[in-house]
């Protein structure tokens, strides 16, 4: 099998990041690990949001929701197992857990639940309408979270410990790193595998020609809300490792902001190109790490170079570097 | 031409847009081996006809029969399901996809496999042979790789009629397939419909008088939402109701 451009692309941007992280480990600066771990887990966010924006046309200005969700998977659970108290009693006894791979389980199977019901109310609409619908869910869940006192409300919640995975030290940056990495390198394998498949071909064309795809028997909507169901859960997923990256949970992951971020991630690196959030979510942690030293207002520079995108690379920063993506054939 | 079950009917469609009638009662059948035209004038109702026949519209009355199945209450893509192969009058395909992959979206509809996620669409046999002898048979096997964007508009037509074959429909309903061809186009996409009636019978809206007189076996006439004269070619051309109406009285 020859691999393609967008395959090979792919590897050479998740061998940079590697190396990246392998040489902060040699020459000992775990901080610039952190921040490859805080790029890799914006990346996987931003594959998420790919599915349903780049390959399915589903502008959705509400993945926060499902970002949030995750987080907060791992902060309640986190929080239950820290005071030792269970969520639950009646009818059955639910513990807290500091098992990172039941939590991980717990936020990919509610974020999850929770794309399949706002996609289910969402996907009849389009256009900005569907902009505007998906922004307000992700303003209701955040100003719910705010209100909830249980679990910190506006303060969020810190959990002391980070939680674990058999047979790894989690707090040792690069195996946490090596953890995230892992899942990055899994979505960007199934966004590709996905990409090639019938489904991506039957979401792509929902995205281009309707009226098409339904003259040859599929109905859009359906299609569009499995699409949306597997964004939800991937950036759901992305969303837990945050939080135990930060060992914080606050209504901030569920604010717009976060939502416009990923979106960002995902147009800076090339909307529908399966490494475009990979090289979108690294180059703005880069942004932010050194902008951010020198001002506040860095955002400005990182609205200029999104702007400048917008107008003359359409395709990202990988359009840019690779052109128009080719028909499969 | 064929046996005398019809495999669709349409029975009193009747469809108001406000005050005003776009189909008044229009009851028309397809037979096995047929091609049946649909003529008229501008605003005669042809494209509303051929949308409460596909299913994009609800008739106010009447009903649509497929395959002896009243679809009256489906929608489009059941009715695709349950056989209807559709191309439309201004080509609708899936622009930045490859000419192999519209046809191999096609198949996934017949199939009703468009829920994989990991294997790969033009790699899987049963796809790929289905989407192959559909392009062979409209003459586009040379342009695979095509973009369906890069293709010229005559090569986009037989895209279409390609995809909907992918289907292997029931019957084909087809809107004004030559619409825009060059002479050339239109006597080569006539040989092409002329042999496909045999594969699944055609209902067929077209402006060109020659190639619907040159194909027709049999020919229904659209008038005000209403249908004036249904026969074969000879007849419509003799019947005077036509001649006044629409054919002027001097056309032969």
């Amino acid at each position: 099998m020859s691999l393609n451009r967008e395959t090979t692309a792919s590897l050479i941007v998740m061998a940079a990041l590697l190396s990246t992280v392998l040489w902060a480990e040699a020459t000992g600066e775990p901080f610039t690990i952190t921040l490859a771990t805080r790029a890799a887990i914006f990346a996987l966010a931003g594959i998420g949001l790919n599915l349903a924006l780049g390959m399915g046309g589903m502008v959705s200005l509400g993945h926060a929701v499902f970002f949030g969700i995750g987080g907060y998977a791992m902060g309640i659970l986190a929080s239950h197992a820290q005071t030792f108290t269970p969520l639950t009693t009646w009818p059955i006894l639910i513990e807290g857990t500091n098992a990172m791979p039941v939590i991980w389980l717990v936020a990919v199977i509610s974020s999850a639940l929770a794309a399949l019901a706002i996609g289910a109310l969402t996907l009849r609409t389009s256009g900005v309408y569907f902009i505007m619908i998906t922004l307000a869910f992700g303003q209701m869940f955040y100003y719910f979270m705010t209100g909830w006192p249980a679990y910190g409300g506006e303060d969020g919640l810190s959990i002391y410990v980070r939680n674990g995975f058999p047979g790894l030290n989690t707090l040792d940056p690069i195996q946490f790193f090596a953890i995230c990495f892992a899942f990055l390198a899994c979505a960007l394998w199934l966004y590709i595998r996905v990409d090639a498949s019938p489904f991506g071909l039957t979401l792509s064309a929902a995205r281009q020609n309707e009226a098409r795809l339904r003259a040859v028997g599929i109905d859009p909507f359906r299609i569009r809300l499995v699409a949306f169901t597997l964004s939800g859960a991937v950036t759901g997923l992305a969303g837990a490792l945050f939080a135990d990256l930060n060992r914080f949970v606050s209504p901030a992951m569920f604010s717009w902001q976060t939502s416009g971020e990923i979106v960002i991630f995902v147009i800076l690196g090339g909307v529908g190109r399966p490494i475009g959030p990979v090289v979108g979510a690294g180059l703005y942690v880069l942004l932010e790490h050194t902008l951010g030293d020198v001002s506040d207002y860095w955002q400005i520079v990182l609205g200029a170079i999104l702007l400048a995108i917008v107008l003359f690379a359409r395709g990202g920063l990988t359009g840019l570097v690779l052109g128009r993506p080719l028909p499969h054939g | 031409m064929g046996d005398a079950t019809p495999i669709l009917e349409a029975r009193g469609l009747s469809k108001r847009f406000g005050a005003i009638p776009a189909s008044r009662a229009v009851t028309l059948d397809l037979r096995a081996g047929e091609i049946h035209a649909l003529i008229g004038p501008n605003g005669a109702g042809k494209s509303t006809l051929i949308k409460l026949i596909a299913g994009d519209l609800t008739p106010d009355e009447g009903s649509v029969y497929l395959g002896g199945l009243d679809v009256t209450a489906l929608g489009t893509a059941a009715r695709a399901r349950e056989g209807l192969g559709r191309t439309f009058q201004i080509s609708s395909l899936i622009p930045e996809a490859s000419v192999l992959q519209n046809a191999t979206l096609g198949a996934l509809g017949r199939l009703g496999q468009p829920y994989r996620f990991f294997s790969r669409a033009l790699r899987d046999r049963a796809l790929r042979r289905t989407a192959e002898a559909a392009l062979a048979t409209v003459g586009l096997e040379e342009l695979h790789q095509t973009r369906s964007a890069e293709l010229s508009h005559g090569q986009r037509r037989q895209l279409e009629i390609g995809v909907a074959l992918t289907l292997a429909p029931k019957v084909f309903l087809m809107d004004e397939p030559m619409a825009g061809l060059s002479a050339e186009g239109a006597r080569q996409l006539t040989g092409i419909l002329s042999d496909l009636r045999r594969t699944a019978p055609i209902l067929l809206v077209e402006h060109d008088m020659d190639v619907v007189f040159a194909l027709a076996d049999r020919i229904s006439v659209l008038v005000a939402g209403e249908i004036i004269a249904t026969g074969p070619p000879d007849a419509i051309r003799a019947d005077p109701a036509v001649r006044s109406a629409y054919l002027g009285e001097a056309t032969p």
